[in-house]
């Protein structure tokens, strides 16, 4: 049986879709689901169309921001209180990929993609999921990666996370071979909040280090109460590559990830990077 | 599986039309609608010869499903001209050596259009990332990247 398209308005009836139907999947903007049908990937099953408007939100002025899954890559670069994010929503595909992609999609994207969940890690966000019957619920968005490894985690609503501390203190680098376009060797971002020049509260995320985006907790605890200075980046770049489980793939083999991370987050570190 | 109708316009016509319900874009307007203009290449989203607009955003047909684009306007390659005059940058790629095979031309097109409509005035670099996901195997990007500056400079003196 061919892949079937079902359009529904409210989020219950999607949820509980998905809860019921293994072979359903929800529809983001499709740049994944449709390249598997394209490519006899996705056979059969059920795509889910939902239209509400939830899923489009963007609340980015406060000090708490919430996006819908929905929003495309376009959407965030459109929007000015959104400037720590553009460079990572600008990182994925082309134009036209970016008016079609979400943020929703992004966070199911298997390794390497998944640049944007590796901003979104670095920004301590939570995602707010609806698993079928019983509603809403909001989880850290490191735990619902690590669900995501093992499969079903209900249909995501939106993320929500604190607006970083300034404008200095989010940091963004995709590391690709091709450019202004191409898919990453790895992507490092890095939330440095400062407290009377010491680092308070320090987040680090790879993608392509892992099977999902993943904090690096060994370098957030050598970064934390320090400066950055010398002394604490090169500490940094000593716990750099611990508990990363790079693959290798077309882009890059594991020997390369792992011999370029820890120079790449040296140069974010140091403000090197352009 | 029963198909679905959809409704949306087509460079300016208002066509309706009943497709699969995981049925691409770039097959409703080529294989339902017998506009050739937009191609088929990787149906991965990779090189970008199935670009057309939807509501003046720039989309890759193949990885677009007809039934997402119910009332919205598309436009393709095809709708640029009017009538004999071709639009300034189908006369800009003629000029500038900017075609070779034209396989990748008509998604350059809509790729160029779309920059020209909400910025009629690009630098280099805004041009070369505009045309980032359009790849073109036999012409090379510099006459392409030219005939697209060419053209905003063409639209930008008819303007003054
Ligand atoms: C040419 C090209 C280049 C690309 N480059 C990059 C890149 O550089 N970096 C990168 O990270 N990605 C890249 N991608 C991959 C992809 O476009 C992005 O990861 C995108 O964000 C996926 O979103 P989508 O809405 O298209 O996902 P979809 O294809 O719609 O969905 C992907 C998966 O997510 C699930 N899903 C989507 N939304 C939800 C939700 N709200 N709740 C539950 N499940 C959901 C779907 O069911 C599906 O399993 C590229 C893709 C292409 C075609
Ligand atoms: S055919 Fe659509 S991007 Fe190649
Ligand atoms: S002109 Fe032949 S691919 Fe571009």
């Amino acid at each position: 049986m061919p892949v079937n398209v079902r359009i529904v308005q409210g989020l219950q009836e999607a949820a509980e879709i998905l809860a019921a139907d293994r072979g359903a999947r929800l529809l983001g903007g499709g740049t994944l689901l449709v390249r598997d049908i394209n490519e006899g990937v996705m056979t059969e099953g059920t795509l889910l169309r939902a239209l509400d408007p939830v899923l489009l939100a963007i609340n980015a002025g406060g000090a708490r921001i919430e996006l819908g899954a929905g929003v495309t890559m376009a959407m965030v670069l459109a929007n000015r209180d959104l400037s720590y994010l553009h460079a990572p929503a600008r990182g994925i595909g082309g134009p036209a990929v970016r008016t079609t992609a979400t943020i929703g999609g992004n966070l199911f994207a298997s390794t390497p993609y998944g640049d944007f969940t590796t901003a979104l890690l670095a920004l301590d966000a939570v995602v707010t999921l609806h698993a079928g019957f019983g509603g809403a619920r909001v989880m850290p968005l490191e735990e619902m990666l690590t669900n995501r490894a093992r499969g079903g985690v209900g249909l995501v609503i939106s993320v929500g996370f604190n607006r970083p501390a300034g404008a200095d203190a989010f940091r963004f680098l995709k590391v690709a071979r091709v450019r202004p376009k191409g898919i990453s060797v790895l992507s490092i971002a890095a939330h440095l909040p400062q407290n009377a020049g010491r680092i308070s509260g320090a987040r680090i995320a790879y993608g392509a280090m892992g099977p999902t985006p993943l904090r690096a907790k060994a370098v957030e605890r050598v970064l934390e109460g320090r400066g950055l200075d010398a002394a604490t980046i090169a500490a940094a770049k000593t716990a750099a590559l611990e508990g990363t489980q790079p693959a290798t793939d077309a882009i890059a083999s594991e020997w390369y990830r792992r011999e370029v991370l820890p120079v790449h987050l040296g140069r974010l570190l140091a403000g090197e990077t352009s | 599986m029963a198909r679905m109708p959809v409704q949306f316009r087509l460079n300016g016509s208002d066509r309706a039309v009943f497709v699969e319900p995981a049925e691409t874009l770039l097959g409703t307007i080529r294989r339902g609608l017998g506009d050739f203009a937009p191609k088929f290449g990787c149906g991965q989203g990779t090189c970008g010869v199935c670009t057309v607009l939807v509501d003046g955003e720039p989309r890759l047909g193949c990885l677009t499903l007809s039934v997402t684009c119910e009332g919205r306007s598309i436009e393709t390659a095809s709708g640029l001209a009017d009538g004999p005059t071709l639009h300034p940058l189908q006369a800009a790629f003629m000029e500038h050596f900017a075609a070779q095979c034209g396989f990748c031309t008509p998604g350059m097109l809509m790729a160029a259009k779309a920059l020209l409509d909400r910025n009629p005035d690009p630098t280099r670099v805004e041009v070369v990332e505009a045309i980032a996901g359009n790849v073109c195997r036999c012409t090379g990007y510099e006459p392409i990247i030219n005939a697209i500056l060419a053209a905003a400079q063409q639209r930008g003196a008819r303007r003054a």
